[in-house]
C-alpha cells in the first residue's frame, strides 16, 4: 500500500475525488427534489475516500481521516437520527414525528428530514469507511 | 415491439447471461466483478422501471462499493474456491424445489404493471396525493422513507451500524498477533 502509485492514477484520482465529494454532498443535500438521500451520498462519499486510500494508501487518508474519529461517526449519525426522534417526543409529538420540530408542520417535516438524511449520510460513509479501513489494515 | 420492452428483455437476458457465468467460475475474484456486472445491469432494469432511487442505490452499492469491499476480502483470504467434494444431488434437489415453490408463488401474483394490484391501491395512492401537502418535498420517495416510514429506515440505518460493528469486533480487535497468524498461514498455504 506504501508503493507509490503512477503518475496517471495519481492524476486521475486527484481529478475525480474532489468532484465524487461535491457529488456526494448534491445527493446528500439535493435528496428531497431529486433521486438520492442518505444511503446514496453515503456510499458516494466512502467510495471517494476508499479510491483515495486505494491510490495513496491508508496512512495519507489516515491523517484526514483517522480510523479513531471515523470510529466516533459510526456512532453519530445513528444518534442523530435516533436523537431527532426523542427530541419530538419532548415537544409533545410521537416518536420521530417531525410535525412538531418547528412552528409550522411544513417546516419541522423538512427539519426533520434533513437531520435524519444527515445522520443516514454520516453513518454509513463512516461504516464504509470503517470496514474498507479494516480490511486493508488486515491486509497488511 | 417498443423499445421499453426491448431494452427490458435484452437487461433481462443479459442478466440471466451474467447469473449462469457467474455460477460456472471458480476464480473469486471475476466472480466478484462479474457480480459488479450484475448489479450494473439491475441498475439498469430499476431505471427503465422508473425506480431511479433504488437504481442509484443499487449502482452505488451494489456495483460499486461491494466490489470493492469484497476485493479486499478477497485479498485477504484467496482467490480460487475451495472444491467440494460432496456430492451435488441434494443441493440440486433443494434449489430445485424451492425454484418451484417460488416460481408456484408467483403464478398468484397480479400482472406486470397491473394498475389494480394491492400495492397500487393499499397506500400508495395517499402518498401521491397527499404527500406534497404533508410533507411538502417533491421527491415522494424521500417522504416515504424519512417521514411516513422513518421507523423502517432508523431500523435500517441500525442494521448498517451492526454491520460495522461486527467487522470492527471480527477483524479490529486483539490486532497484532492474530495479524501474524493470518500472514502466516497464508504464506505456508501460498
Amino acid at each position: 500500500m506504501a508503493k507509490k502509485r503512477s503518475l496517471i492514477l495519481r492524476e486521475v484520482c486527484n481529478l475525480i475525488v474532489p468532484a465524487v465529494l461535491l457529488y456526494a454532498f448534491y445527493v446528500q443535500f439535493h435528496g428531497d427534489y431529486g433521486p438520492g438521500g442518505g444511503f446514496q451520498a453515503g456510499v458516494i462519499f466512502a467510495a471517494a475516500v476508499i479510491l483515495y486510500t486505494l491510490v495513496y494508501g491508508r496512512e495519507k487518508t489516515q491523517k484526514i481521516f483517522p480510523t479513531s474519529v471515523v470510529r466516533y461517526f459510526v456512532s453519530i449519525g445513528l444518534l442523530l437520527y435516533a436523537g431527532v426522534g426523542v427530541a419530538s417526543l419532548f415537544m409533545g409529538g410521537n416518536y420521530l414525528d417531525y410535525n412538531v420540530l418547528a412552528h409550522d408542520p411544513i417546516h419541522g417535516q423538512h427539519l426533520g428530514i434533513f437531520l435524519i438524511e444527515l445522520g443516514v449520510g454520516i453513518t454509513v460513509a463512516a461504516v464504509m469507511i470503517m470496514i474498507f479501513y479494516m480490511l486493508d489494515e488486515y491486509a497488511d | 415491439m417498443d423499445i421499453q420492452t426491448i431494452i427490458n428483455i435484452s437487461l433481462l437476458t443479459l442478466l440471466a447471461l451474467t447469473a449462469v457465468i457467474l455460477l460456472r467460475l471458480h476464480n473469486l475474484l471475476a466472480a466478484v466483478l462479474l457480480s459488479g456486472i450484475y448489479s450494473l445491469l439491475s441498475a439498469g432494469l430499476f431505471v427503465s422501471l422508473d425506480a431511479v432511487d433504488v437504481a442509484f442505490t443499487e449502482a452505488a452499492v451494489g456495483a460499486g462499493l461491494t466490489t470493492v469491499l469484497l476485493m479486499g476480502a478477497i485479498a485477504v483470504t484467496g482467490r480460487e474456491q475451495s472444491v467440494t467434494r460432496h456430492s451435488k444431488l441434494l443441493p440440486i434437489a433443494v434449489t430445485t424445489i424451492t425454484a418451484a415453490a417460488l416460481i408456484y408463488g408467483t403464478l398468484d401474483m397480479p400482472k406486470f404493471a397491473d394498475p389494480e394490484a394491492p400495492i397500487h391501491t393499499h397506500v400508495a395512492p395517499r402518498y401521491i396525493e397527499k404527500s406534497g401537502e404533508e410533507i411538502g418535498i417533491p421527491n415522494i420517495v424521500t417522504s416515504v422513507l424519512a417521514s411516513y416510514r422513518g421507523y423502517d429506515t432508523l431500523g435500517e440505518v441500525t442494521v448498517v451500524f451492526t454491520a460495522a460493528i461486527g467487522v470492527m469486533l471480527l477483524l479490529g480487535g486483539s490486532r497484532k498477533p492474530k495479524n501474524q497468524n493470518a500472514k502466516k498461514k497464508r504464506d505456508t498455504n501460498g
